[in-house]
């Protein structure tokens, strides 16, 4: 496609701190090309903002090739903008059209805090891999990687599940504010491989409380979180956690740690 | 985890619904056979006989208290799903997906559920609470074709039915899928065939309902 060059109105969510009640501030930005990224954009936007004397937006990013799942908004309506499965960082301005108006939130999710900006605190989603996604291995020489032989199917399933990179867009785009598609891809990934068995029993559990613990929501099966999901992370994975969990409750020691 | 954890967590709140949910199911089937005797178009010969069976047999009885007591547990549990799901984000989206990322009878289980609960009320009003309260207190079962016929000669009823059976139909074709979802079926080997069996059973199964006040009104059941 040819390339142009556009202005926007940007309807910003500002916030101080995790205290500061917040709201939007709404921004002109000009000369946008579009063959830039959404983060590009906003970096024109902070380099202007800083040019005029004004704060810039604070907002989350680190690698911006869409592998490390920081760069969290909530563009239009939708988790890191209208593209499937792609990151915030991963959309480009040839998206719009000059003369639109973008509205940009943070993630919205009373276990994802905000704390300036766009910018939110995502530990709750590192407490749950705490409380059971880990996998206990023996200590000295690294065993032979062909030792062990792993189904095709099951090592390529527990892959798809690994690629999550625990970005929260499912939390942000689901209705009910459910982590369980991401806590679904930590469990399947190691429950898919002979290396997760020994805390098979008691991970999903462990992971589940831990989950309703920090305020996410229950899961009802709507499938948003699929639809939003940068690395294409599948509800099969649900019904897997499901799966795990039954298999828990209903063989396992019922002790658990928590 | 101990059992009261085990059924309380967000997944075991999901369990309670999902096996209430499909015991549902089952006395819909069973609730669909029995009226649908009715197109026989005998007078309710076949119908008056099957409900006979129904309202006499003691394990049928008994079963029916079961039926309450899970239907209590399926509408008490969801509702509170409902309202503990609406807590979980405080601060609303300005702008929100719609339904670009979920279909909207999905994300109105609640409110469909609320719709069926106050049909329910009104459905067990026309049948179930004269035809117990004649058995128990009086000369035995009430003519339930005869009462069919009265309570469908008033259109707004029948109108009234027709919705109860829409709104059981949206919820159903979202709740049979999640339901085994949730028992963890919703592989790769299963997925298509669940979705498809539980949206032939969330249109068959209300249409035939539907059938009924519609017939009786346009008088084509006799
Ligand atoms: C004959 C009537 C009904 C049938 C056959 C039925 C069936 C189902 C099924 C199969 C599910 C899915 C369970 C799951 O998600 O795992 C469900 C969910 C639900 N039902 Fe019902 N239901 C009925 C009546 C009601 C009533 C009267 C209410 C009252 C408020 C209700 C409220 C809900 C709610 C809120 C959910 C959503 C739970 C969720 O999304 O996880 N249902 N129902
Ligand atoms: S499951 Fe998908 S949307 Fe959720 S955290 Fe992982 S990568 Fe992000
Ligand atoms: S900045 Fe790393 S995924 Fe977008």
């Amino acid at each position: 496609m040819e390339h142009y060059s556009m202005n926007l109105t940007l309807k910003v969510w500002k916030q101080k701190n995790k205290n500061d009640k917040g709201g939007f501030e709404t921004y002109q930005v000009k000369g946008i090309s579009s063959e830039m990224s959404f983060l590009e954009m906003f970096d024109v936007l902070n380099e202007q903002l800083i040019a005029e004397g004004k704060e810039p937006i604070a907002f989350d990013h680190d690698c911006r090739e869409g592998i490390c799942g920081m760069c969290s908004m909530y563009i239009n309506g939708r988790a890191h903008g209208p593209w499937h499965q792609t990151t915030t960082c991963q959309l480009h301005m040839r998206e719009y059209k000059d003369g639109d108006t973008i509205v940009v939130e943070p993630w919205r999710a009373n276990a994802f805090p905000v704390i300036k900006d766009l910018v939110v605190d995502r530990q709750s989603f590192d407490r749950i891999i705490q409380a059971g996604g880990y996998i206990s291995v023996n200590t000295g020489n690294a065993v032979d990687a062909n030792a062990l032989p792993i189904e095709k199917q099951k090592a390529d399933e527990s892959f798809a599940a690994a690629a999550c990179i625990g970005c929260g867009a499912c939390v942000a785009a689901c209705p009910n504010a459910s982590a369980m598609l991401f806590v679904s891809a930590k469990v399947s990934h190691l429950a898919l491989l002979p290396q997760g068995d020994p805390e098979r029993k008691t991970r999903a559990t462990n992971m589940i409380q831990q989950m309703d613990k920090e305020g996410f929501g229950n899961c009802t099966n709507i499938g948003a979180c699929e639809a939003e999901c940068p690395k294409g992370i599948s509800l099969e994975n649900i019904a897997r956690l499901n799966r795990e969990y039954i298999g828990s409750v209903f063989s396992g020691s019922g002790t658990g740690n928590l | 985890m101990n059992w009261k954890q085990a059924f309380t967590s967000s997944i075991g709140k999901k369990l309670v619904m999902s096996l209430t949910g499909i015991f549902l199911i089952t006395f819909l089937i069973v609730h669909c056979y029995i009226n649908a005797q009715i197109f026989w178009m005998d007078g309710g010969v076949k119908f008056t006989e099957a409900g006979h069976f129904m309202a006499t047999n003691p394990v049928i009885r008994f079963v029916e208290i079961g039926l309450f007591v899970l239907l209590f547990l399926h509408i008490i549990q969801g509702l509170m799903l409902w309202s503990q799901n609406k807590s979980k984000r405080n601060t609303r989206y300005a702008v929100s997906a719609g339904n670009h990322t979920s279909k909207w009878y999905s994300r109105s289980m609640g409110l469909l559920g609320t719709l069926i609960l106050l049909f329910l009320c009104m459905h067990l009003y026309h049948f179930w609470i004269p035809n117990r309260y004649q058995q128990t207190f009086g000369s035995g079962e009430i003519d339930l074709f005869g009462k069919m016929q009265a309570v469908f000669s008033n259109p707004a009823v029948v109108v009234v039915y027709v919705l109860g059976c829409i709104a059981l139909g949206y919820h159903l074709v979202h709740g049979f899928y999640s339901a085994f979802q949730t028992l963890g079926l919703g592989t790769h080997r299963y997925k298509k065939m669940i979705r498809n069996i539980g949206i032939a059973f969330s249109i068959i199964v209300p249409l035939i309902f539907a059938l009924m006040p519609i017939g009786f009104m346009a008088n084509l059941i006799h």
